[in-house]
């Protein structure tokens, strides 16, 4: 396999311990590949954001403008960032950023940025409100879901079949399990004005839930599956921990998603296995997950395979699946020089910071640079 | 034991997991079960683990007993109760 020597640019390098965005386990898959031997541009929205600090990983960071400052905001932040780093890939990791990355495509490919996503057909079709049709392609169930813009809707759903508890759910991000129409309202509202509308209903599955993550080739083939039960949960009920398993039920059933979509880029199938023993298809996610280390773990980098299928390679073939290896997630502190944290906040780059001095690298304050 | 046969039926497959399920378990000297299907894993003593292996090769609740009769000093319908009862505990931790 040939050695990557690419730039490569990442975001979601926000890693609440609850909640981490898959940004900085895809940098970790790369950095320790023997056949990545490229730069990391760790991007991120939020000066907070872990990933940003840590450069075992990122061999530089910047933020980007969030989504509501607008197109021409982050084109103009992304040729800035080009101009100084000279990336070669660009690797969005957010569910949110992936409609609007999409449409400027165009921008971003002149820009320089290479990218293997899906189109926006695409995204439109694994949308969480079509997930009943998408369930009947792959061959199991869906509970019941369904789009709504006005509360009222959770005060009467029981007359129409619904029972509590529900999922208040956010068209990209956010969810909240409800036990009554005044909680699934409060709900309601906190989705609606962080996410927008419309807001999705879904009856909740009570079960065990097992993900598959892999890549999609953009010709119908899915790419490296790698499956998971998880262990432990986050009270967001984020995977803690998880172990790999090889389940061909899970597989056929991504294996037919991924081909009636032809679907282009990493993608991540969520199931819940109810308690007569049937798979309920919950959410398709267009990005890895952010325990796609565990893809490393049983042997298949997947994010080194995207970065294969940007560059425009073949991807080496991958070993067999790999069931019985557990990962466990654990949280670390990292101490930040107070002048890195200004830099990103203050420029949205950080400049690193040489612990022996505690004075800038890149300012070139150094002490003998002073004159 | 022929007339045995006659009285029971020749495959217990309504009691035991399915052939096809106990195969793929990864089942460690230790006594620590690991199914690739599910992901669950699940522990078994000693005599469960004389068992487990018992069901990968006779698929038969008469041979069973009649095998375990021979090595552990118990009343055979003491040992008829604990199999089921452990195949029963064995069909809740796998997928059939």
């Amino acid at each position: 396999m040939a050695v990557i020597n690419s730039t490569v640019a990442i975001t979601g390098m926000n890693a609440k311990p609850d909640n981490p965005g898959p940004g900085l386990a895809v940098a970790r898959c790369l950095r320790e590949s023997a056949d990545f031997q490229g730069r990391i541009i760790g991007l991120g929205y939020d000066a907070l954001d872990p990933g940003l600090y840590l450069d075992d990983y990122c061999d530089a960071s910047y933020l980007l403008p969030y989504p509501s400052a607008g197109n021409d905001a982050l084109l103009d932040q992304l040729q800035l960032i080009q101009q100084r780093e000279q990336i070669d890939i660009l690797l969005p990791c957010l569910d949110a950023e992936l409609p609007g990355m999409v449409r400027l495509l165009p921008a971003l490919n002149e820009m320089g940025f290479k990218t293997f996503l899906p189109t926006s057909e695409q995204l439109r079709l694994r949308n969480k409100d079509r997930l009943p049709e998408l369930a009947k392609i792959a061959g199991i169930n869906c509970p019941q879901i369904t789009p709504i813009t006005q509360a009222g809707f959770l005060y009467k759903c029981q007359d129409e079949g619904w029972s509590y508890p529900l999922v208040v759910k956010g068209l990209f991000y956010g969810a909240y399990v409800v036990h009554s129409a005044d909680e699934a309202a409060d709900a309601f509202r906190k989705i609606a004005a962080e996410w927008g509308f419309p807001v999705l209903v879904q009856q909740m599955v009570k079960g065990e839930e097992y993900n598959l993550t892999a890549v999609g080739d953009g010709e119908g083939s899915l790419l490296g599956p790698v499956m998971m039960r998880k262990m432990a949960v986050t009270d967001k009920g984020k995977a803690w921990s998880g172990i790999s398993i090889d389940d061909q039920t899970l597989l056929d059933a991504s294996t037919a998603l991924a081909k009636a979509i032809c679907w282009r880029g990493p993608l991540e199938v969520e199931v819940i296995r109810d308690q007569q023993g049937h798979y309920q298809l919950i959410e398709i996610n267009p990005r890895f997950p952010a325990w796609i280390y565990l893809s490393v773990g049983v042997g298949r980098n997947l994010p080194l395979t995207l970065l294969q299928l940007a560059n425009g390679q073949m991807p080496a073939a991958f070993p067999a699946t790999k069931a019985g290896v557990l990962f466990i997630r654990y949280a670390l502190e990292k101490i930040v020089p107070i002048a890195e944290f200004e830099s990103i906040v203050m420029q949205g780059r950080r400049h690193i910071v040489d612990n022996s001095s505690t004075q800038s690298e890149v300012s070139g304050n150094e002490p003998g640079n002073e004159e | 034991m022929e007339q045995s046969n006659e009285m029971k039926p020749s495959s217990d497959s309504d009691l035991f997991p399915a052939l096809e399920v106990l195969n793929r378990l990864a089942v460690s000297e230790s006594g620590f079960v690991f199914d690739p299907a599910s992901g669950h894993n699940f522990t078994v003593n000693e005599t469960g683990l004389v068992l487990l292996r018992l069901l990968l090769k006779e698929q038969r609740l008469d041979q069973i007993l009649e095998t375990l009769s021979k090595e552990f000093d118990a009343e055979p319908r003491e040992i008829e109760r604990d199999v089921i009862e452990f195949i029963s505990t064995l069909r809740e931790n796998v997928r059939g």
